[in-house]
């Protein structure tokens, strides 16, 4: 057992441009779900389109990453709009079949051959990030080539800007809901969650609120696809529904009506993730569990659904959260 | 390339961990034709294909290239893969040698001359398909016919599915998302019987009646405490995820990331009538849901439990009042959707064709399509609907491409919600 690699490797997962867009996405989750009670399993919809909008502006369309990254936000407040007109008046249940199925028409059609040239299909979009033209986000990369930080948490020049402009993204989403939630408007949205016809009562236009939380929500779960996108390449393999369910996991594991819970949520998913998947292929190798290496590498995923499911019967609020805000109010 | 982008959570983790690099890497180890009959491999990037004949790979078939100042002429290996490997990116035309055909009965689909592009990628591949020339001879409405046939049997088979996923739902309140891997459950049971050495056709009935069992387990272990801990119907759900998670990775523990077959998968298609033309597997598969659901629908209408369920779906308080013994309904309800999942499974797994851990994730969205159509909580709305799926999945692919024709069921899903929300044999009542 190589404890010293097992730690430094979990240590690594505690900041990553994947941790940070888990975050963010998660964020629009407790903003959908957590406060304003709305079942969105779509949030791998919006993530899609976020990073597929910041890809395909940059090389269909040519614009700079800035503009790519805004037509990314764009992006997801359309599909918002779209998915939030037809299904906002229906019940709970049936808006999260909606909403995931909405989510699978839109990775399907990045992944069809029909529309391969703007998509790339199944190969998904790269090169974006740095440009030819000096227009890429990379290529506005204030850091120096060289190596950033300490021990396990050593980045380069690329992967820290990436996680600078995460963090700064995090930050003003985090203080945007922080702020919604203490004003009038974040009241009405958590009385629409606890109680809809009371406050339909009170002369409020509960259709427009609930379109107002779904629109600023996804706009967080886009951002999160930008951040993911701006490491990384886009493929339709990645915004599959398991993505949702693992941003679920994160968000019910700090807690759904919390603002930190989500960020902190999706930090221990990850490092937990990272601390199993080098944990239990340890114990593969080392043979003190009699399995192979993929087999190990698949018992974390089994811990993951046993895990959201005790946490969704024993501690529904979440580490962080309050019991009285439960969200499971029906 | 395919493999990157199908090893569906595999792949998102190792996009996570080792980033874009490994996934450059990846890419170039994917497509590298080890076998193939390759000229100008030290070129970077590279036109590549494969020539089938009715499916069959042909060896021997001359290609040429020609574009952007550059020719090159190579032969296909014996798996019908060709390599081509080309200076620039640009734009090239790729000929197929007809002489080189083993008949000239053959038509190329698409012609034999055809132009390829390069996008992002290094690699640009092109295939070349190649059938009998009268095969496109079949007419539009023959066409249609066959299409509505392979519908009504994938509809049958989703049905199945659906009928007990809607009575779980109108029992119990949930939303069940671990149904697909009740189907999954059904086909790899059966797989694992055959493996020991039974015949297929103990190894079904032993497979749906291990099918039931689970059923069984999962509601007297999971669903009947949680009912009694008094959790809602959204935590239910959300709890149905996380088993629907488990379940899927532990069978991918026990049986892998790849395609297991059951016996008999590859049974040969009898011209019947027209275009028509079914395996011996497609028909017995039918036959099978079709006595199956009138069973079931018997047992329904007719018998006492029957009788109950329906009761419990309108009103389980006015049930409870009334002397039904809802818990044991509910119990026998899990059984009979889990057995019939079980069967849906291992017919899926011959219309497929083939076992994959996820399978059931494949079609869990089709049978939600399906109940939603039909009426959230009414059994045989959800067989209406699962037909209307399995058609319009099926001869939707007459008008757009066959990769998006799930997309046709999944929009179905949307718009229905819109218009009807009760679906089509729901009563109607306010779910706003």
């Amino acid at each position: 057992m190589d404890w010293g690699s097992i730690l430094g490797n979990t240590i690594q997962a505690f900041l990553t441009p994947t941790t940070i867009a888990f975050a963010l996405a998660a964020l629009g989750l407790a903003m959908h779900f957590g406060f304003a009670g709305l079942l969105n399993f779509g949030i791998a919809g919006f993530m899609a389109i976020g990073g597929y909008g910041y890809a395909i502006s940059v090389l269909t369309f040519g614009l700079p990453w800035w503009g790519g990254m805004l037509m990314g936000v764009v992006g997801s407040i359309l599909f918002a709009i779209v998915l939030g007109l037809p299904t906002l008046r229906l019940r709970g249940d049936y808006l999260a079949i909606v909403t995931i199925a909405a989510a699978e028409i839109a990775r399907l059609l990045f992944l069809t051959t029909a529309f391969t040239d703007v998509t790339g299909s199944a190969d998904g979009l790269f090169g974006f990030n740095s440009r030819p033209d000096g227009s890429g986000f990379q290529n506005a990369n204030p850091f120096p080539v060289g190596e950033y930080g300490f021990g396990p948490l050593t980045f380069n020049n690329q992967t820290i800007w990436v996680l600078t402009f995460g963090i700064a993204i995090l930050g003003i989403c985090v203080w945007l809901l922080w702020t919604l939630m203490r004003s009038p408007w974040g009241r009405v949205i958590k009385g629409i969650r606890e109680d809809e016809d009371a406050v339909r009562a009170l002369g409020k236009n509960v259709f427009a609120y609930k379109m107002q939380a779904l629109v600023i929500g996804g706009v967080f779960g886009g951002l999160g696809g930008i951040v993911f996108a701006a490491f990384s390449n886009v493929s339709p393999g990645v915004f599959v529904t398991s993505l949702t369910f693992f941003i679920w996991t994160s968000l019910l594991l700090g807690g759904a009506a919390t603002i930190f819970g989500p960020v902190i949520g999706a930090i221990i998913f990850w490092v937990l993730q990272a601390f199993l998947a080098n944990f239990l292929s340890q114990l593969a190798v080392s043979g003190i569990l009699p399995v192979s290496t993929t087999q190990a590498s698949t018992l974390r995923f089994v811990l993951v659904g046993l895990g959201l499911m005790l946490l969704v019967i024993y501690r529904p609020q979440g580490i962080f959260g309050d019991k009285r805000e439960l969200t499971f109010v029906k | 390339m395919k493999f990157l982008s199908t090893s569906k959570p595999q792949g998102l983790l190792k996009i996570i961990i080792f980033g874009i690099v490994s996934l450059f890497v990846g890419l170039g180890l994917a497509i590298t034709p080890a076998n193939a009959d390759a000229v100008g491999e030290e070129f970077p990037d590279a036109v590549t294909g494969n020539v089938r004949i009715e499916g069959e790979p042909v060896q021997g078939v001359g290609i040429s290239l020609q574009g952007e100042g550059y020719s090159a002429q190579t032969v296909t290996d014996e798996r019908g893969r060709y390599f081509i490997g080309v200076p620039v990116r640009g734009v090239y035309s790729v000929t197929i040698d007809e002489s080189t055909l083993p008949s000239s009965e053959f038509g190329v689909e698409g012609g034999a001359t055809q132009e390829v592009e390069f996008g992002r990628s290094d690699r640009v591949v092109k295939n070349f398909f190649i059938g009998e020339a009268a095969r496109d001879e079949t007419s539009i409405f023959d066409q249609i016919v066959s299409r509505v046939i392979y519908g009504i049997n994938f509809g049958l088979m989703l049905g199945l599915a659906a009928v007990g996923l809607s009575l779980v739902f109108g029992t119990t309140g949930l939303s069940n998302f671990a149904h697909g891997e009740m189907v999954t459950f059904g086909a790899v049971a059966t797989f694992l019987l055959v493996s020991t050495g039974l015949p297929i056709w103990i190894a079904i009935p032993l497979g749906v009646a291990l099918s039931a069992g689970f059923g069984w387990a999962l509601d007297a272990g999971l669903f009947r405490p949680v009912r009694k801990k008094g959790l809602g119907i959204v935590q239910l759900m959300i709890v149905s995820i996380g088993l629907s998670l488990m379940l899927r990775y532990v069978i991918q523990f026990f049986i892998g990331g790849g395609t297991l077959q059951l016996p008999g998968f590859d049974s040969p298609k009898i011209p019947l009538f027209g275009a028509v033309a079914l395996s011996v597997t497609d028909m017995v598969s039918m036959s099978l849901s079709i006595v199956v659901i009138g069973a079931f629908a018997f047992w329904l209408l007719k018998s006492k439990t029957g009788k109950a369920t329906r009761a419990i779906s309108d009103n389980p308080d006015l049930a409870a009042a009334s002397g039904i013994d809802v818990d044991r309904v509910i119990r026998i309800v899990w059984i009979i959707a889990a057995a019939m999942a079980g069967l849906a499974g291992v017919l899926w797994a011959y219309f497929r064709p083939g076992i994959k851990w996820d399978m059931g994730t494949q079609i869990l969205l089709l049978i939600f399509a399906a109940v939603v159509l039909g009426g959230l909580g009414t059994a045989f709305g959800a067989l209406l609907g699962a037909l209307i799926v399995g058609i319009l999945i099926e001869t939707s692919g007459l008008l757009i491409p066959a990769d998006l024709k799930y997309v046709a069921a999944l929009v179905v899903l949307i718009v229905v919600l819109l218009v009807r929300p009760q679906g089509l044999l729901g009563r109607k009542q306010r779910i706003g």
